[in-house]
């Protein structure tokens, strides 16, 4: 199965809570899929500065001067905050760092970090956008990484059920293939390793064998060759078989788009406050206002995106 | 009326003191209220009570029901009325996929519209909507009729069997071994009984029937390319 939700913030005023309502969205959808849970938040942006979310299974000693490490290998000054929770004392401290480093220089920091400790995993990287992702229950993940106290423009986030590689952090949604890009999904696709062959050739950064992955890193490649979001989603119905309900972000957009035979699950509500996504209705019952939001099941084969920039739209596929 | 607050007492709860009411009640009215999206409500019943939800349900509300009324003031879910047996279900918002499927009689009405694989595998069951419904509706329809005053998605009726379909609207196309069929006197009643029974208010002479061409019934090396 596999549950997912969105929320993307219309109003300002709502952004303190971002981290807060997502949270709740995602834990009502668990029994979607128990196997591990991810958020991704577009939160504050520092002018020339770049995020790079990073994850490891030995946050003491792995990330203790990673910091002053990545800055001298790097040749520029490197900030860290390490997430801890509550609950440090009965579980591991949070597993991940967000390092901020200048801009411009996200690939550069994946391959000094991939020299310092190749262990070191990235979960993210942009100007906004910071992903949170592990094995367990959606309130547990959430509540390592203090997801409810974070603010933003946008998030998603993923409960997963997995059918199509395994259940580790690498595994878990969402996936970022691109700056401040990120995909959750739920369904399968099964040209996958084909596409993942394709899109390598063309330069596109893979971590996994995951088959969302490979759905991630079509639409960067697409965006990557000129494409808006919409336009990236509307050539996936063309280039990707199987099912896929599938809700994506930028850093000013949010997108939704079913595959034509839409078995996966989806609905939406619309109000003059945010536009909301989840698996079932049950996610969105507590957001402001539900009770008079329009609420929608999105059609098969249809683009629906949101931009910070532009009025909402949708678009039918020919 | 009996009140049930969902979030209260839970849903097994709810579903047990539904099941515990007789065929000759005398509590035949209920309302049951914060149903949140949750699944499986008034799943199973068979008695002659009325059963109205106050918001909207997830998967498989009313599902296998039997003799009763259950009212959904608000959307409902994936397979809601999955194997009606009898009764009715009216649902005053949207319905999600695959409503009704297999179900073997009663009626179903919806106010608004149906989504994909509306009345999937029917095999008796009435299915009025006065909205449209989506792609792959009534496929493989058994028997019973599916009405709709909107317009139908793709593939309407791919595969059926004898099940009977009058859409209003537009078809975006049938499926494999359906056809428009021709409307005589008889089918103007049924449908005008179904549309008074939905209280809809439609003038039976806009809809147009179709029904199965019967040509893929026995196996056909020949119509291997239709399935």
């Amino acid at each position: 199965m596999c549950g997912i939700v969105g929320l993307f913030l219309k109003d300002s005023a709502l952004e303190p809570q971002l981290g807060e309502l997502l949270t709740a969205m995602l834990i009502t959808m668990t029994d979607r899929g128990p196997d591990s849970a991810g958020i991704a938040i577009y939160g504050d942006e520092t002018p020339g500065q770049m995020k790079l979310t990073v994850q490891s299974d030995t946050p003491e000693t792995t990330f203790a001067g990673l910091d002053a490490a990545l800055g001298k290998a790097m040749g520029t000054s490197v900030a860290m905050s390490v997430k801890s929770t509550h609950a440090v004392l009965t579980i591991p401290a949070g597993t991940h760092a967000v390092l901020t480093i200048p801009a411009g220089t996200l690939a550069s920091a994946r391959a000094a970090l991939a020299e310092i400790n190749p262990d070191i995993r990235v979960m993210s990287g942009g100007e906004t956008l910071e992903i949170y992702k592990e094995v367990g229950l959606p309130k547990d993940v959430a509540a390592r990484f203090d997801i409810a106290k974070m603010s933003g423009t946008h998030g998603i986030g993923h409960t997963r059920m997995a059918t199509e590689s395994a259940v580790t952090t690498m595994g878990a949604h969402p996936f970022n293939t691109g700056d401040d890009q990120c995909l959750v999904h739920n369904g399968s696709l099964s040209n996958h390793n084909s596409l993942r062959r394709k899109l390598r050739r063309e330069g596109i950064h893979i971590e996994t064998e995951n088959d969302t992955e490979v759905g991630a890193a079509y639409l960067t490649w697409q965006m990557q060759n000129g494409a808006t979001l919409g336009e990236a989603l509307q050539s996936s119905l063309d280039d990707l078989d199987g099912f896929f309900t599938f809700v994506v972000g930028t850093k000013d957009g949010f997108g939704v788009v079913r595959d034509p035979i839409a078995c996966k699950p989806a609905v939406m509500a619309e109000t003059d406050q945010y536009v909301a996504f989840g698996s079932e209705y049950r996610a969105l019952v507590d957001l402001p206002g539900i009770e008079n939001a329009r609420v929608w099941e999105p059609e098969p084969a249809t683009v629906y995106f949101w931009s910070h920039d532009k009025a909402p739209t949708s678009k039918k596929a020919a | 009326m009996q009140t049930i607050d969902l979030t209260e007492i839970g849903l097994r709860e709810t579903n047990k003191t539904l099941h515990a009411q007789s065929k000759d009640t005398n509590q035949t009215a209920w309302e049951i209220v914060n149903p949140r999206g949750s699944h499986a409500i008034a799943c199973g019943l068979d008695a002659p009570i009325e059963v109205t939800v106050k918001g909207s349900t997830g998967y498989y509300c009313a599902g296998m029901n039997q003799r009763a009324t259950v009212n959904i003031h608000g959307s409902a879910g994936p397979g809601t009325g999955e194997n009606i047996m009898s009764g009715k279900i009216v649902i005053e918002g949207d319905a999600s996929q695959y409503l009704g499927a297999t179900g073997h009689g009663g009626l179903i009405v919806v106010k608004g519209n149906a989504s994909s694989r509306c009345g999937i595998s029917m095999k008796g069951v009435n299915i009025v909507v006065q909205g449209s419904v989506g792609h792959m509706s009534a496929f493989m329809g058994q028997s019973g009729n599916l009405v709709v005053c909107g317009d139908a998605g793709d593939a309407l009726g791919d595969s059926c069997y004898e099940a009977r379909f009058f859409v209003r609207g537009t078809i975006k196309s049938l499926g494999a071994d359906c056809e428009k069929k021709e409307m005589r006197p008889e089918h103007i009643e049924i449908l005008k009984g179904l549309l008074d029974e939905a209280g809809i208010d439609a003038d039976p002479s806009e809809f147009t029937r179709y029904g199965s061409a019967r040509n893929l019934y026995n196996f056909d090396v020949d119509n291997a390319g239709a399935y």
